[in-house]
């Protein structure tokens, strides 16, 4: 990278073990912790971030199995599965039941939403990078941190529980509108699995209170000294605005989970309207209204998409400042972006609801709301190419997810306009177009950028780095197969392809998407299966690959400064800061990076002004 | 294979090829991926991977000029993104010994990048008010038609009932004794606007008529009046769009436009069917038509 690695890598040597200690000592805990303490029930943020890590990765794997399994129905529906249909489904003759698939798509996005894209981006890397980036030794409540992280496994329980009660897991769909989920005899999956998954989600959401609760506190009393909030990496923004974001939106879900709960046990009726009869049951009484659910799960929902986006978004622009040896173009107006979408995220809800037959007028209002969403998401991929023109470019694995996730974003971006329009969404509400949509900003923008992003502070994590090689051909493949499984979608939803048929080509006008629908099984296969190029990169760079000292992408954060591993306090000394975390290509200075900690005389800056 | 797919296919393998030869390959290979997305949209319709033929309807057909709008900003947006994007990676790909221009913004460029988009997203939205007012808003309907509604389109767990008031008379918000039934075969008159009663019996289901642009959320304990009119003549699909339980993929109706005369025959057709007693020989048709206005006297 530079001539100055070496010397870096030497004395980051040192200093892991020396520095590691002494930090240690200074903050008096003399005593050794015992194992679990240290590593299982830890305390300290960055064992925390990297539980919740590869905690997210397994469950992308096991994600990735259940949409696999939609996937195979769709391209050869109700037919045997090769291997594992034996083993999974032997009482059905090795094949999906229709309503086992209903179960498959709405775990499948309950365990990517809830277990994989929130938990990676807030729990993984807002824990690892939050104390690292702002110069504090660790956050400022860490037993609620290790709470959060241990209130994920509860959930995971009941959420795999639920596949083997009676009935089966939820089958709602992951928005779970009432009735349906409400009343027990609507669907196989609503009777005790959906009572799980409900209880699931509260887990989910205690944990993330925890941990929002933790990131602002911490954002807001614990940075270094000069670190003011306009020298905030773009990655603690995000991540800073994200807890607000989930501390203001999170109780109204679990509110209405209660009071879904309380419908489907002690007899209330929130969302069962009178006179309904399901399934030959007895008639329902009371008086409660279906659409309440949408508007309280919408009003939380619509929020986590942008939970699920922002801090993706703010790792994405420290990675691309990096690797463009270029400051940040925009700085301020990524800021207010980020800002003016968590704002407006507060009321463009109403757009999942469109034809849900709620007053029109509602429908004009926030179709303008969330036609103005699009604008500063618009003004930050315009910042993105602004910071990447003129730069000199270094196509490492962090970078090239990175460019991966701005072109992907404009897609997801773009498609995002047809559904705001009403009319139009007449049409393509509840069709493939949407799936398309959000897979194209959750796994196209999101999931890439955090793709990029391990790769990225992997070697802060372990000291060492993961292969670039495997890396690439992980991304190559991920990124044609993500392309050929998803871009298709937009074809079947302008086609009238509906969401959620378990066999779709019951209609005729949808038989001929049949081969379309094949081929685009067949990426995501080779898609899911490369995922694992990404795990064993992982997990055997932890061990063989290279060494490396604190800082090996020359960055300027803060988290840069510190040993690599970071030991227990994380830093050496407090850091000072001098400036923001994107001054390359300074020319203060022979090198391209000027670390946020590092002082130059102002007889230097002056001269520099003066042209000498 | 189409012989485009392969040139495709072929021009995709040089131009990567191209681009690791001349250590471009990155660029190359966003290029490429950029100019694949375009190309493949281009080609759908002749596969017909796309929208199942034009609009049967005076509203889809608005739908579709505004989706087609909609298709034109974004495709010139994604181009004109994609164009700089490329641009960037080629030009500053990194050189050794270089440093990047040290540049933190322009307060100009945020502006314009700001403005454009602002106008540009507000005309689409503002333009579009009129079509979904007079999708939605039912003050906006045909008065002959919304005082009329030709039928009441009940969703169940997993079929469309469907009751139609006998000929001649108006459809109740009550079952009358003389309604007509069927199952999952909506019959509508073609050429005229019509206006159904939505409703659904147990849980959420979505009323979705593909060919014709139209869909409605059907709400437990709410009636949803849906106008459309069916441009055509003959058969097309009823889907339904929402997840209502495990069989929600064989919820298929089918909508028959006819003209009004075979229409109101159908209809006839229908209460002689189902007033057949086996025995009267279908007069016990108008015997009930007669009994019903003491129906409706006592609820």
């Amino acid at each position: 990278m530079s001539t100055h690695a070496p010397a870096d890598t030497a004395h980051a040597h040192d200093d892991h073990d020396s520095h590691g200690h002494a930090a240690h000592d200074s903050h008096g805990h003399g005593h050794e912790l015992s194992f679990f303490q240290k590593y299982v029930f830890s305390t300290d943020h960055k064992v925390i971030g990297i539980q919740f890590l590869i905690t997210t990765l397994l469950m992308l794997m096991v994600g990735g199995a259940l949409a696999l399994g939609v996937r195979w129905q769709l391209a050869y529906r109700f037919s045997t599965m090769p291997i594992v249909g034996q083993l999974v489904f032997a009482n059905e003759g090795g094949q999906i039941s229709p309503e086992f698939y209903t179960m498959l798509f709405t775990m499948h996005a309950t365990v990517m939403i809830f277990l994989v894209i929130i938990p990676i981006l807030a729990g993984a890397f807002g824990n690892f990078l939050i104390p690292l980036m702002i110069g504090a030794d660790d956050m400022a409540f860490p037993t609620l941190n290790m709470l959060s992280y241990w209130f994920m496994w509860p959930a995971i329980f009941f959420f795999g529980l639920s596949f083997f009660v009676e009935g089966g897991a939820s089958s709602g769909g992951w928005t779970n509108y009432p009735p349906l989920s409400a009343i027990r005899a609507a669907a196989p999956g609503s009777q005790d699995g959906q009572t799980l998954w409900l209880i699931g989600v509260t887990f989910i959401g205690v944990s993330s209170m925890m941990g929002s609760v933790n990131y602002m506190t911490t954002i807001i009393n614990m940075r270094a000294p000069g670190m003011t909030l306009f020298r905030m990496p773009m990655t603690i923004w995000a991540m800073f605005i994200t807890a607000i974001l989930q501390a203001f939106a999170l109780p109204v879900l679990t509110a209405a989970g209660f009071m879904i709960l309380a419908d489907r046990t002690i007899g209330t009726c929130f969302f069962i309207p009178g006179g309904l009869t399901v399934n030959n049951t007895p008639t329902t009484v009371g008086g409660g209204q279906a659409l309440l659910w949408q508007h309280l799960f919408w009003f939380y929902s619509h929020p986590a998409v942008y939970i699920m986006l922002l801090p993706a978004m703010g790792m994405v622009s420290d990675m691309l400042s990096c690797f463009s040896r270029k400051p940040l173009f925009g700085y301020k107006p990524m800021v207010y972006s980020i800002a003016a979408i968590a704002g407006l995220g507060f009321i463009v809800w109403g757009h999942h609801m469109f034809i849900s037959g709620m007053n029109p007028a509602l429908g004009m209002t926030f179709m303008i709301s969330t036609m103005m969403i699009a604008l500063p998401s618009a003004v930050k991929t315009f910042n993105w190419l602004g910071t990447m023109w003129g730069g000199n470019i270094q196509f490492t694995t962090p970078m090239i997810n990175s460019i991966a996730f701005v072109s992907m974003f404009v897609v997801g971006g773009l498609s995002g306009i047809f559904m705001a329009a009403v009319p139009v969404d007449i049409y393509i509400h509840d069709t493939y177009f949407i799936v398309a949509h959000f897979h194209y900003v959750l796994f196209g923008a999101t999931l890439f950028g955090c793709f990029g992003a391990i790769h990225y502070w992997f070697p802060k994590m372990w000291g060492r780095m993961m292969n670039e090689t495997a890396g690439k051909i992980h991304f190559v493949i991920s990124f044609i197969a993500f392309n050929f499984t998803f871009f298709p979608m937009h074809f079947l939803g302008a086609a009238g392809m509906p969401r959620r048929l378990a066999d779709p080509y019951n209609y005729p006008y949808l038989e001929h998407l049949l081969p379309l629908n094949q081929f685009m099984t067949w990426s995501a296969i080779v898609m899911g299966f490369a995922q694992f190029i990404l795990l064993a990169n992982f997990f055997l760079s932890i061990k063989y690959g290279k060494r490396v000292g604190r800082n090996p992408w020359n960055a300027n954060g803060l988290e840069w400064t510190a040993p690599s591993p970071p030991g227990h306090g994380n830093f050496d000394i407090l850091p000072v800061v001098y400036r923001g975390p994107y001054e390359y290509a300074t020319p203060n200075l022979d090198v391209d990076y000027f670390p946020q900690t590092q002082y130059v005389p102002v007889e230097q800056r002056v001269n520099v002004a003066h042209g000498h | 294979m189409s012989p485009w797919l392969i040139i495709l296919s072929l021009g995709s393998a040089a131009v990567l090829l191209a681009g690791a030869l001349t250590k471009k390959f990155w660029p190359a290979f966003f290029g490429l991926s950029a100019v694949a997305t375009v190309g493949i949209s281009v080609l759908a319709p002749s596969y017909r991977w796309w929208l199942p033929g034009g609009a049967q309807s005076p509203m889809g057909t608005e739908i579709d000029d505004l989706f087609y709008m909609i298709l034109i900003i974004t495709t010139v947006t994604y181009i004109a993104v994609h164009v700089v994007l490329i641009t960037a990676l080629i030009k500053f790909s990194g050189k050794p010994g270089v440093k990047a221009s040290f540049s933190h913004g322009s307060h100009a460029l945020e502006v314009v990048w700001t403005i454009v988009p602002a106008a540009i997203l507000l005309f689409i939205s503002l333009y579009q008010i009129d079509v979904w007012m007079r999708f939605r808003n039912f003050a906006t309907f045909n008065r002959h038609s919304r005082e009329n509604p030709v039928a009441e389109v009940t969703a169940r767990q997993f079929e469309w009932r469907i009751r139609y008031p006998a000929p001649g008379k108006k459809l109740m918000q009550k079952p009358q004794p003389d309604d007509l039934y069927t199952v999952n075969d909506l019959h509508v008159p073609f050429g005229e606007p019509v206006v159904i009663q939505l409703r659904s019996e147990d849980v959420l289901h979505s009323f979705f008529l593909p060919h014709l642009r139209i869909k409605q959320d059907a709400v437990p304990g709410a009636i949803i009046p849906v106008q459309f009119q069916a441009n055509f003549e003959g058969e097309q699909e009823l889907v339904c769009a929402e997840l209502c339980g495990w069989g929600h993929y064989k919820m298929r109706g089918q909508l028959t436009a006819q003209r009004k005369s075979e229409f109101d025959k159908y209809l006839r057709d229908l209460q002689a069917r189902q007033s057949d007693d086996g025995v009267s020989g279908g007069r016990a048709a108008a015997v009930v038509t007669q009994a019903t206005p003491k129906a409706e006297n006592h609820p």
